[in-house]
């Protein structure tokens, strides 16, 4: 049965559906900061990556739904790492936080990719007993130009693996812009064409290290439709990200951190926006989820069940999930609200309404 | 022997019993209950064996000097405490 991994400020929390009704059944790190959990299909896995305060990230792994935990391997930089210190000062780099952490693909029983601050993409072929640091990507000469985006450092935050090619990989970065391999992270080249960065000078609008895709989603029956929600705009791609389009006639906003695809129809796609970047409220102070079923073309507002006045909730870029039927979506927010639709967003109902702040958001 | 102590917030993660070693800085101090209890390096030190930003490190009364290199003096008698930085929140 579908149940959902809530990733928050103050611990990991399971929600199920019992006795008709969602709720949440048990909590994991009680008063920890998760930062990102993920779900393994193909062998019933959890992980839960925490930011301890004082003590540095850490990752453990369930191997019974969440019953009990095992502190595994934690990606992390070697001590001799000191060749590139752009990003951290003057500082050889150190993990800061777990942001991404996805499958490496069916036919890659036990790999994961793991994304962090800074921007560095791990590797574990064990299924997180051992990480290896992907240095092609962390030796490229561009991440240099790279910037933090919602954080003082660079961060990796969206990973998709082609399920069509598990060598092909899409990586996108706050603020770095979004990086292709075909060849399984050996080789990168950078996938931005037709983005722009309206907050940088004229000049370099169309940089691709300036490009901050807030998050980034491919259609899993059609990975070649890929979804961002950047930092001042929505873009789609039809090409695998070689091509980006921008839709700019987005009401209420275009400015937002989430979006969420349907699993098997690429024109349909779901986001939470925001008024602006200065102005992280929803628009009018009510929340409201933007949902196309055309490629982009039209999209809808839907707003039944949400607040509609004296909100402040803002969206995460992980706090937005479909499952694996396209019908329901859960969204959790900042202030700690839960809400579920069963209808593709036309209708939503509360969940809790005392969570922590909600970092993301996961069916199972 | 000196003497290393753990702050009991640390035993929400891992059991951090104190530890009697003989050593001349703060880093052989370190590396000696380290080696016994290997996990609990990463939540003291950071990927570049640096003290955590957000953790403290006190010997006889005085905060270390050297975060990077942990080369503060230990007596024979010291008491070093690993304590957590309000800075941490």
């Amino acid at each position: 049965m579908t149940s959902i991994l809530v990733a928050t400020r103050k611990g990991l929390i399971h929600v199920e559906q019992q006795g008709g009704r969602w709720q949440p059944t048990q909590t994991a790190f009680l008063a920890e900061p998760v930062s990102m959990c993920f779900a393994d299909h193909r062998d019933g896995s959890w992980y839960a990556a925490l930011r301890l305060g004082h003590f540095g990230p850490k990752l453990h792994r369930s191997r019974d739904r969440g019953r009990s935990w095992q502190e595994i391997a934690v990606p992390a930089f070697a001590a001799t790492d000191t060749s590139d210190n752009t990003d951290t000062g003057d500082k050889p780099p150190s993990v800061d936080m777990i942001w991404a952490l996805e499958s490496g693909g069916a036919d890659r029983p036990g790999v994961l990719w793991a994304g962090t601050l800074p921007g560095a993409l791990f590797r574990s072929e064990d299924s997180g007993d051992s990480w290896q640091l992907n240095r092609a990507l962390w030796d490229m000469p561009a991440r240099k130009e790279w910037n933090g985006g919602g954080y003082d450092l660079p961060g990796i935050h969206s990973i998709a693996v082609d399920p069509r090619d598990s060598r092909c990989l899409t990586v996108a970065i706050s603020t770095g812009g979004i990086w292709h391999s075909s060849d399984e992270g050996r080789s990168w080249a950078h996938r931005t064409q037709g983005m722009r960065a309206a907050y940088m000078p004229p000049e370099l609008a169309f940089e691709p290290n300036a490009q901050d895709p807030h998050r980034l989603v491919a259609c899993p029956a059609h990975p070649d439709r890929v979804w961002v929600q950047h930092h001042n705009g929505i873009f789609r791609s039809d090409d695998a990200g070689v091509q980006w389009h921008e839709l700019d006639h987005v009401e209420p906003s275009s400015f937002g951190f989430a979006v969420a695809v349907h699993p098997t129809d690429p024109d349909t796609a779901w986001f939470v926006p925001a008024v602006k970047d200065e102005c992280r409220v929803p628009v009018g102070q009510r929340l409201v989820v933007t949902r196309t079923r055309d490629g982009g073309k039209h999209f809808t507002s839907l707003n039944n069940g949400l607040p509609q006045q004296h909100c402040f909730d803002l969206i995460y870029r992980h706090g937005l999930d479909v499952d694996s039927n396209g019908q329901r979506l859960v969204m959790g927010s900042t202030t700690g609200n839960l809400w579920l639709s069963e209808d593709q967003g036309d209708s939503w109902m509360m969940v809790a309404g005392h969570f922590p702040p909600i970092y993301a958001v996961r069916f199972i | 022997m000196a003497t290393v102590r753990f702050t009991a917030n640390l035993q929400r993660h891992l059991a951090v019993p104190e530890c009697a070693v003989d050593a001349g800085t703060v880093r052989s101090a370190l590396d000696s209950v380290f080696r016994d209890h290997p996990r609990l390096r990463s939540y003291v030190l950071d990927d570049q064996g640096r003290v955590r930003q957000h953790v403290a490190i006190f010997v006889d009364g005085t905060q270390i000097r050297d975060r990077q290199a942990l080369s503060d003096p230990v007596a024979t008698h010291s008491e070093i405490y690993v304590i957590q930085a309000l800075s941490g929140g």
